[in-house]
């Protein structure tokens, strides 16, 4: 979007004022996350800069509030139960999702308008109404304050993402190559895991990735569910954040900052994949 | 398959194409049933996990067993006395209430009941429990000895408050949820001014909600036409910068705007650096709406750039240049040609942003201080705090009510596109 050879003064101006307004609000998006690494470093247990940390004095930095996070037992314990839960929770949202992505993407399906909309109200339903109701229902079938409750509950937070992203996938799916594998001879589960699978597994995977930072982040259903056991990261980022705040908070955000670049990077591969892989070229 | 039917279609007998016709409809049938079978396992597992909860929280909102269940014998009596009469009821009312709140007291369940008859009416609760404590001494005739207990027995606007609460549904709490109040005769009023918490709380939810979309479309749509019109390869490398904070734990991007605004964080020390600020004098731009305002703009920006960017990528910049070639200004061309064209973005990005602001609990709980509550955090409080589920329940309600009638508004006007999350 070169300024245009004819454009008068005025029209230069707002392209300049339009550049610098864009830059401000990239500034504005990333500097949050990026201003949290140094602070992490910092040696005094302040969430500002010391005059130290300006001066670049290499005193001034330390590597204490990470020392402070993987020395605490509370800590490990979060990340091993945020591990436990994520993992299955997401298995399970692949699995369940995939398969209804399936049925939904086929037209002779009935209801599918409303079937869609129960299949993705977990998205839309404000979360802390859906914590205050998995409150009370897993509470009188006695999963509250479970690993079972809460790993459903993620479940069900989860498998919206996959039933997008898959069907986004099987909108662009040619059937036509299912049919050729049967027609050389292929059974329909032989075709499904040799034809299907391989050309919708980036959208599974995306969707599974989703799946997967919801529960990762996921804090609301989760202080209302579960108990003191299965506290996970945002549960113990959340307390940390309301009683003592302390630096450790800032080093426990840097790295997860870092696991959600990885999980970027993913993604885009992903995504660029399957543009190939289904002949769109990226535009 | 379907071809040859057609072809062949002249030439077949009745008899056989009854059973071609028998034949398609058992294979329709099938496919039917196998879509459905594959759905079946999540609809199943939603309903069980999720939409259960949900009806569940709903029934809550006006199931009302406490009185009826904890004082049944108050309640039958009750049910014969008129609360119009101005009498108090008769003798034998009194001597069920002496019962109830005997056997009340002894499985502790006089407690609940009394809980619940506070919400109506203060002073219920220690009229109840502290009756209980003497009723078990009591011999009959019981009127006047509970009188004398208490006076609050001999006040009718107690009994009617008993009687309309025995029953097991009640509105009250949907009552309560909209600043209103019922009175000892029945009727439904608006609270005095001052005592209104809830209807202020959700029209500041509302009204706030709209200023973060505002916000967002501001500093979005800008944003959104930069990276659409950009060569692919830079606008993939500035996209990043979008998608990093959409990836990145909400609660990382709240603490970081924590250090960020805080009076001793980092936009203070550069005021105050720069001399803007003195130093005794900082900005307070956080516990308070203005760091809800900020945080929650930065949090669901990208929900507004990635619709907007979606849309505005399949609108060909020649229109713009056509116009342009036309005589039109700058302003003109983009007024009438472009942003006509990237309404729909505009609008699935807002209603996006919207849905999600306005049922936030997190980031207002953690930098809202007192004036940047939402409806949610008043559901959360009632949740766990003053454990008055039912006010909760209702507030939920209104709260979801207001979520999916916007949600349905938008797909009947814009038709229900389900990706508005995802590129």
């Amino acid at each position: 979007m070169a300024l245009p050879s004819y454009a008068g003064p005025l029209e230069t101006f707002w392209y300049y004022a339009f550049r610098v307004f864009c830059g401000m609000v990239f500034i504005f998006l990333i500097s949050p996350l990026l201003i949290i690494i140094p602070l992490s470093f910092n040696v005094e247990p302040y969430f500002s800069f010391t005059e130290g940390m300006l001066a670049f004095d290499p005193d001034a930095y330390s590597l204490r509030w990470y020392q402070e996070f993987f020395g605490s037992e509370r800590w490990m314990n979060a990340i091993q139960n945020t591990f436990i839960v994520a993992v299955c929770s997401t298995i399970l949202s692949m699995i369940l999702g995939t398969l209804a992505a399936l049925g939904l993407s086929r037209s002779e399906l009935p209801f599918k308008g409303m079937i869609m909309g129960f299949l993705i109200s977990p998205m839309i339903v404000p979360l802390i109404i859906s914590a205050a109701g998995m409150f009370f229902f897993y509470s009188s079938l006695g999963i509250s304050q479970s690993y079972l409750g809460l790993i459903l509950a993620h479940t069900a937070l989860g498998t919206p993402f996959v039933v997008i992203t898959v069907t986004a996938t099987l909108s662009g799916f040619d059937y036509n190559l299912v049919r050729a594998a049967a027609s050389m001879g292929a059974t329909p589960t032989y075709a499904f895991f040799k034809v299907t699978v391989p050309l919708i597994l980036t959208g599974v995977i995306s969707g599974g990735l989703f799946a997967l930072m919801t529960s990762v982040d996921e804090v609301v259903v989760a202080i209302f569910i579960a108990g003191a056991e299965q506290r996970t990261v945002p549960m113990q980022m959340w307390a940390g954040i309301r009683e003592q705040i302390s630096p450790t908070i800032l080093a426990v955000a840097t790295l997860l900052v870092c696991m959600s670049i990885l999980l970027l990077s993913t993604v885009e591969y992903l995504r660029r994949r399957s543009e190939t892989i289904r002949g769109i070229t990226p535009h | 398959m379907m071809a040859t039917t057609v072809e062949a279609e002249g030439q077949l007998t009745p008899d056989e194409q009854k059973r071609l016709t028998a034949d398609m409809h058992r294979s329709l049938r099938r496919k039917k049933i196998r879509a459905v079978f594959l759905v079946a396992p999540l609809l199943i597992f939603i309903m069980v996990t999720f939409v259960s909860p949900i009806a569940t929280m709903l029934f809550r909102s006006v199931d009302n067993p406490q009185v009826s269940e904890y004082m049944p014998n108050t309640t039958a009596a009750l049910a014969n006395w008129d609360a119009d009469s101005n009498e108090l009821p008769d003798e034998a009312t009194y001597a069920a209430l002496v019962k109830d709140l005997v056997v009340g007291r002894e499985n502790h369940t006089i407690g609940k009941a009394a809980t619940r008859l506070n919400y109506e009416k203060s002073q219920m609760r220690s009229l109840l429990t502290g009756t209980a404590r003497k009723a078990g001494r009591l011999k009959p005739p019981y009127k006047e000895q509970l009188i004398k207990i208490n006076n609050g027995w001999g006040d009718i606007d107690n009994w009617r408050v008993i009687k309309r609460e025995s029953s097991p549904y009640t509105l009250s709490y949907y009552v309560a949820a909209f600043d209103m109040e019922t009175t000892p005769s029945g009727e439904i009023r608006m609270l005095p001014e001052q005592q209104r918490v809830y209807l202020q709380m959700l029209w500041r939810t509302v009204w706030m909600s709209l200023l973060i979309t505002a916000l967002t479309l501001l500093l979005g749509y800008p944003v959104s036409y930069l990276l659409a019109s950009l060569p692919m390869g830079i606008a993939n490398t500035l996209m990043i910068m979008v998608l990093l904070p959409f990836w990145t734990s909400l609660l990382v991007r709240t603490s970081s705007w924590i250090a960020l605004l805080q009076g001793q964080g980092v936009i203070n020390d550069i005021l105050v650096w720069f001399g803007l600020v003195s130093d005794d004098n900082r900005l307070s731009m956080i516990y308070n709406a203005t760091g809800t305002v900020i945080t929650m703009t930065h949090i669901l920006l990208p929900f507004m750039i990635l619709p907007l960017y979606s849309v505005m990528k399949t609108i060909p910049p020649s229109y713009m240049r056509a116009a342009r070639s036309l005589g039109a200004t700058p302003f003109t061309a983009f007024f009438k040609v472009y942003l006509p064209q990237s309404v729909p973005g505009i609008s699935a990005g807002a209603i996006l942003v919207f849905i999600l602001a306005i049922g936030y609990y997190i980031t207002p709980a953690l930098v809202g201080g007192q004036t940047g509550q939402f409806i949610g955090n008043m559901i959360a409080y009632h949740m766990q705090s003053s454990l008055n589920w039912g006010l909760a329940a209702a507030l939920g309600v209104v709260l979801l009510a207001l979520v999916l009638g916007i949600y349905a508004l938008y797909s009947r006007l814009f038709g229900s596109n389900n990706q508005m999350t995802l590129r």
